[in-house]
């Protein structure tokens, strides 16, 4: 009998099982899978599913997959997805409207879906699932009820990559909470197995149907050590404690001007963020016209009408854009939520077509406060 | 087949709602009278919104035009500007439109018991203020000197007339009224809005200032009511920005660290001042 808080001992050979387990109890599972020369988030079923033998190499708008020499089955970092595009849809119908004589009558949406379970996620995405939760929990019906349901099976990281700051913003790279069951891969020249801990309930009654050992010490130590590891690999960091502040004296900083010279307005940073969640709503009318439907899909801060108002776009320039874009996510997003908006996962600098580096232009902010002081 | 549905909450999903009557205001400008499909009406504080929605072809945020203490009929002004506005201005007696709300934060007319008003109002920003007008005229007794004042191009572009001349000829308020040119029949002030505020009375350390119109009018208001005293906190703005949820999730109406859909639309200018001063916030 395993309880929430224990950690256990799952072999190699027997991590299907534990797909099986959480499929039977009605599940969709979602995880990393190779597509396309990248590593997406998808439907998986079998262990084969996963990227095993595969990394990630990362850098400053540079993504490119890579054979490993080994047979590791979480031996990357992960792609342009996470479980954002599964609870925040990218397309989704809130409501309809149907013609009803003169008038017409409103109808709610509300798909009763598979419960889903996320298999594989990161630190950094555990702490941007609850940043989002902030976001929608209150205000969403289909947020909440696909949130409520979802399973978690993180997964420890034992490398980092060259865009990855998640140290600095303090939501990795070990995951200490909001997930059912973590898994900390140990690959070994003898043996090849996983530390599991037990997060909750749920996980617990997952572990319950699939066989798995006591850890002894040494296994919880082997654990440990693929977190520093991942730790000493960390590609990049930030200053965070006082970025909030940093940013709103700087709003009229000439380094907006130069990011902006280079800023495509392509949106690519807003779209791969784990956190961001801009949206606009559409109306979409059947060809009879009886009937409307209302989407919303996802929108970015980086388009230009985002910002329209009758007689002019207030944010009409790249500069007031990029500007928006990044003092949210590091200085007002924590006015608004009490949270950073960053997680430091590095897919907005991984993804940028012309490697705009967000924590290279916070730096740049800052040691020009340096040279200059700060009035 | 159908998804199953769920009931509706109503600051996500309209309710129909039926115009009773539709009022030309001005050349591009109604009111509309609103009646709720289900009987029940819309209780809210001056200065908050609704979202308005036209079968097929959209939804925008519009103040509620009525008085808060007889929410029946609901009350809208409405401007025509684009293809939204422009269908609504259109509706006739007896068709429907969906409303959503209410939303948002309206005037501090509660905080404000026992202090001087001074109300600044330009072109359409009269609208939104019109509740707070008839709460204050109905509650006179609450407050020290009221005073309003009123700018738009010309005469001709005057909301309200006929309710203007009826609070003009009250002694306890005060109302000026100005216009950007006119011919020479017009006997009020010629001139911006601003220019009205060294007329109006009121004792600077005790008074509460609220303002709506374009953002530049209401740049020039704040700083003209600094010179007369009255200190940012209590100054207070109604903004406007890009909406679409109006309920916190949608990002579009962001200002600096507020949402203006759920954090205002009226704000105490103390809140918002750095960012006001800023251009493509
Ligand atoms: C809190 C609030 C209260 C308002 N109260 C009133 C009122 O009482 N009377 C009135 O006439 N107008 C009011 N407005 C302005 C009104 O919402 C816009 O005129 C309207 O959205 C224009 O839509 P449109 O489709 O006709 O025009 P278009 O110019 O075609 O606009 C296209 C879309 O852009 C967005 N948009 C454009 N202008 C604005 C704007 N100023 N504010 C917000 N979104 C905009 C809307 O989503 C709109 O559908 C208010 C705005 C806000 C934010
Ligand atoms: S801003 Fe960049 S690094 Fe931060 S959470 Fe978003 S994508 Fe990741
Ligand atoms: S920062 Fe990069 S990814 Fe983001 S909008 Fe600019 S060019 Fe595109
Ligand atoms: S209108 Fe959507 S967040 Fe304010």
């Amino acid at each position: 009998m395993v309880s929430p808080n224990s950690k256990v001992i799952l072999e190699r050979d027997r991590l299907q099982t534990i797909l099986d387990a959480i499929r039977a109890q009605g599940f969709r599972i979602l995880g990393p899978t190779v597509r396309d020369e990248a590593i997406i988030y998808d439907d998986i079923s079998r262990v084969e599913d996963l990227p095993i033998g595969w990394t990630d190499e990362q850098g400053a708008g540079r993504y490119r997959l890579c054979k490993r020499s080994d047979q590791a089955v979480f031996g990357f970092i992960g792609g342009a997805h996470s479980s954002k595009q599964f609870l925040f849809l990218p397309r989704e119908m809130i409501w309809k409207v149907v013609r009803e004589g003169k008038g017409f009558r409103f109808v709610d949406t509300q798909r009763d879906s598979a419960p889903l379970a996320f298999f594989g996620v990161r630190s950094c995405d555990l702490h941007a699932i609850s940043i989002q939760d902030k976001v929608f929990m209150p205000v969403d019906p289909g947020y909440r009820a696909r949130r409520e349901k979802a399973l978690i099976v993180a997964v420890q990281c034992g490398l980092a990559g060259k865009t990855c700051f998640c140290a600095s913003m303090g939501t990795g790279p070990r995951a200490t909470g909001d997930f059912d069951l973590a898994l900390t891969e140990i690959l070994e020249k003898q043996r090849h197995y996983f530390v599991v801990e037990i997060g909750t309930q749920r996980g617990a009654e997952i572990m319950e149907h699939v066989s798995h050992q006591a850890a002894a010490a040494s296994d919880l130590e082997k654990a440990e050590a693929a977190t520093r590891r991942a730790l000493s690999q960390m590609g990049r960091t930030m200053e965070a404690s006082d970025v909030k502040d940093l940013l709103y004296r700087n709003y009229e900083h000439p380094q907006w001007d130069d990011v902006a010279r280079r800023c495509l307005t392509c949106a690519n940073c807003t779209l791969v963020c784990p956190t961001c969640f801009c949206s606009s709503l559409e109306d979409a009318t059947d060809l009879s016209g009886d009937q409307s439907e209302r989407r919303r899909q996802w929108d970015s801060c980086f388009n230009l009408e985002h910002s329209y108002l009758h007689g002019g776009n207030i944010r009409s320039s790249p500069k007031a854009r990029y500007r928006q874009w990044m003092t949210h996510k590091l200085a007002t997003w924590q006015d608004q939520f009490g949270t950073s908006g960053c997680v430091g996962c590095g897919r907005c600098i991984t993804w940028c077509p012309v490697g705009i580096d967000i924590t290279a232009e916070v730096r740049a902010i800052r040691e020009s406060e340096k040279r200059h002081g700060n009035d | 087949m159908d998804p199953p549905w769920t009931q509706s909450d109503p600051l996500l999903t309209p309710r129909p709602y039926r115009v009773t009557r539709n009022r030309r205001e001005l050349q591009d400008t109604v009111t509309l009278e609103l009646e709720s499909g289900d009987g029940a009406p819309l209780s809210f504080s001056a200065g908050q919104f609704n979202m308005l929605y036209l079968f097929g072809i959209g939804e925008v945020p519009i103040s509620i035009s009525g008085s808060p203490h007889e929410p029946d009929p609901l009350v809208h002004t409405i401007r025509s500007v684009g293809a939204v506005t422009k269908a609504i201005c259109g509706l006739k007696r007896g068709q429907t439109l969906g409303v959503r709300g209410p939303f948002g934060k309206g005037w501090p007319l509660e905080a404000a018991i026992g202090q001087d008003l001074v109300l600044i109002a330009g072109g359409i920003g009269l609208a939104p203020l019109r509740p707070a007008v008839r709460q204050v005229i109905a509650q006179r007794d609450r407050y020290g000197k009221v005073s309003l004042l009123v700018g738009a191009r010309t005469p001709k572009d005057l909301l309200y007339l006929a309710e203007l001349k009826e609070w003009r000829s009250r002694f306890d308020l005060q109302v000026l009224i100005t216009v950007d040119s006119a011919g020479a029949d017009w006997r009020s002030h010629v001139g911006v809005v601003t220019m009205l505020i060294s007329k109006a009375e009121f004792e600077a350390g005790e008074t509460v200032a609220m303002i709506c119109g374009p953002e530049v009018m209401m740049r020039f208001c704040v700083a003209e009511l600094r010179k007369r005293g009255v200190v940012a906190e209590n100054t207070y703005l109604s903004m406007e920005r890009n909406m679409k949820c109006a309920v916190g999730y949608c990002g579009h109406c962001q200002f600096g660290p507020t949402f203006v859909c759920k954090d205002g639309p009226v704000f105490p200018l103390a809140r918002i001042e750095p960012f006001f001063r800023m251009r493509g916030v």
